[in-house]
């Protein structure tokens, strides 16, 4: 396959405890695409997704090897900051997690904690950020309002343009679009669509139709395991293995 | 009628019957003490020392335990804050959900708070004959904030408990530290409850008359130094009711008036506080 590799797995095994969470997933995730990540609930892609900015380690009993490399750089070495990884990474939750503070102060929170001071500074590069997440027009006359205000199609666009603001390299989507009503899912997937050509998209889908919309690149986990990745034509209407095409046509969810 | 229906008629009538005598109790508890204590209560009361003898006078005020009373009870709140709030953070963000530590933790603060005040009382003055220290104000805040400490950390706890790992996922993603998201993000989402934790705290402090008995003694003077003796709204009434006069036992529903109001006072005041900062909640 012809693309250049932004994210690179190699041997990852997730445990929970005694659970066998993800197994030996080996996945290169190409530069400035959209990969979505599909399969059934409980098959491993959020942890998957997780995984990719650390977030696994708040949780109980979780185990984690092999390497995750980020533009060459294996964020599992031990002497890789967190924050590091994080920053260069903005993460979409199911469910909006606006923080519980105005919409501005959202946005400038990330500038903010890694070192951001100037005033002027601050307010463009919230309004930037805005703007690439077409939140600018509905949001400008009340910047100093409490986030959580804000319809849940707009705090999802408020969560893109937050982790814009601290300049990833990679946005995580953990199915996105699943609190939001059907036209705000569109103007998300928009978005992710537009933003394709500076960053990496990562995202999990349940939605097959979804995926078909907006990926270049399929992976499919099942039941902790990478059973098909590839380009999103060749893996959505071609499948090469039977599990894939089984969960394809909806005999295994 | 069936006889679902009447179980169910039944069942609410003395489950209406219940919730009516909280408002019973406490409008006869404001009742009494405004009848009893109406006659002594005059602005003099509230402005003045005793005077006419020790804490028997029939004259003066209470002024002194008033100001006491405030001093140390806003003093052991603001230590017992000062104490909480690392645990809980510590509790909800720096150890495993449900690990040894969190758990014993909670129970141990669960004990302290089951133990009566005297308890507290008895303890604080062994501690003070041992590091040398006189009952003073600075022993009563001491013990206080002892007092309130599991009180106000388990409060602050239950709140804290309740941020959904999503929200702390959502500030770790921006890079921040678990420190930055404890400060910035958690304690904001949770300020409400933070406040009521330290209002009731608070509330327990200034009502407590058996772990300052020893602890911040009693005086007819306001206290201009945290080694000074403090006189405290609840001695005072336990000291007035104590004596054989009437009109020093009015004194004390008078005393018992005041306090109820201080504490109505503070509740109001942070009832605007919490509405104003759950402005951002979510």
């Amino acid at each position: 396959m012809q693309f250049q590799s932004h994210i690179s797995i190699k041997d990852l095994n997730v445990y929970y405890g005694s659970q066998h969470a993800l197994k030996n997933i080996t996945l290169e995730i190409p530069d400035k695409n959209i990969t979505a990540i599909i399969g059934p609930s409980g098959c491993g892609k959020t942890t998957l997704l997780k995984s990719l900015n650390r977030l696994l380690e708040p949780l109980d009993g979780v185990k984690v090897t092999g390497k995750v490399c980020v533009g060459g750089e294996n964020i599992y070495d031990p002497k890789v900051e967190v924050t590091h990884v994080r920053k260069k990474m903005g993460l979409l939750s199911q469910k909006p997690q606006v923080l519980p503070m105005s919409i501005f102060d959202n946005v400038a929170f990330g500038p903010r904690i890694h070192g951001m001071k100037n005033k002027r500074k601050l307010s463009q590069t919230v309004e930037h950020y805005l703007q690439v997440a077409s939140l600018w027009e509905e949001v400008k006359d009340r910047l100093h309002y409490p986030a959580s205000r804000l319809s849940v199609g707009q705090q999802q666009r408020l969560c893109l343009a937050r982790g814009l603001a601290v300049g990833p390299e990679i946005i995580l989507g953990d199915e996105p679009t699943s609190a939001l009503d059907p036209q705000s899912s569109q103007n998300v997937e928009r978005r992710l669509i537009e933003l394709k050509s500076e960053y990496t998209v990562v995202v999990v889908t349940h939605i097959l139709r979804q995926a078909k919309r907006i990926a270049d690149y399929i992976v499919f986990l099942y039941l902790g395991e990478l059973v098909e990745c590839g380009p999103a034509e060749e893996v959505l209407s071609n499948p090469k293995n039977q599990r894939t095409k089984a969960y394809l046509t909806g005999e295994i969810s | 009628m069936n006889k679902k229906k009447i179980e169910e008629n039944i069942f609410k009538i003395l489950m209406a019957f219940s919730t009516l005598t909280v408002i019973i109790i406490l409008a006869l508890i404001i009742g009494t003490i405004i009848w009893k204590g109406l006659p002594s209560l005059s602005l003099s009361m509230v402005t003045q020392v005793p005077k006419g003898g020790y804490y028997l006078g029939k004259e003066g005020g209470i002024l002194n335990a008033i100001i006491g009373s405030l001093y140390l009870a806003s003093g052991a709140t603001l230590l017992a804050m000062l104490i909480s709030l690392p645990i809980v953070i510590f509790l909800n963000m720096y150890t495993r959900k449900n690990s040894r530590i969190a758990t014993f933790t909670r129970f141990s603060l669960d004990i302290l708070w089951g133990v009566p005040s005297i308890v507290y009382g008895a303890f604080g003055f062994t501690l003070m004959i041992f590091i040398g220290l006189k009952a003073s104000l600075l022993a009563g805040i001491m013990i206080v904030a002892l007092l309130e400490l599991p009180i106000m950390s388990r409060a602050m706890d239950e709140v804290i408990r309740m941020v959904p790992e999503e929200l702390k996922e959502a500030s770790y993603s921006l890079g921040a530290t678990k420190l930055e998201t404890a400060l910035k993000v958690v304690v904001r989402q949770c300020l409400p409850g933070i406040l009521t934790a330290i209002l009731i705290a608070f509330g327990r402090g200034i009502g407590d008359a058996a772990s300052v008995i020893f602890t911040a003694g009693f005086t007819d003077r306001i206290p201009t130094s945290l080694l000074q003796p403090a006189a405290t709204l609840p001695l005072m009434i336990f000291f007035q009711l104590g004596t054989p006069f009437p009109e020093v036992q009015n004194r004390a529903y008078a005393a018992s008036t005041i306090l109820v109001i201080l504490i109505l006072i503070i509740s109001l005041l942070s009832r605007i506080l919490i509405k104003r900062y759950s402005r951002h909640k979510l």
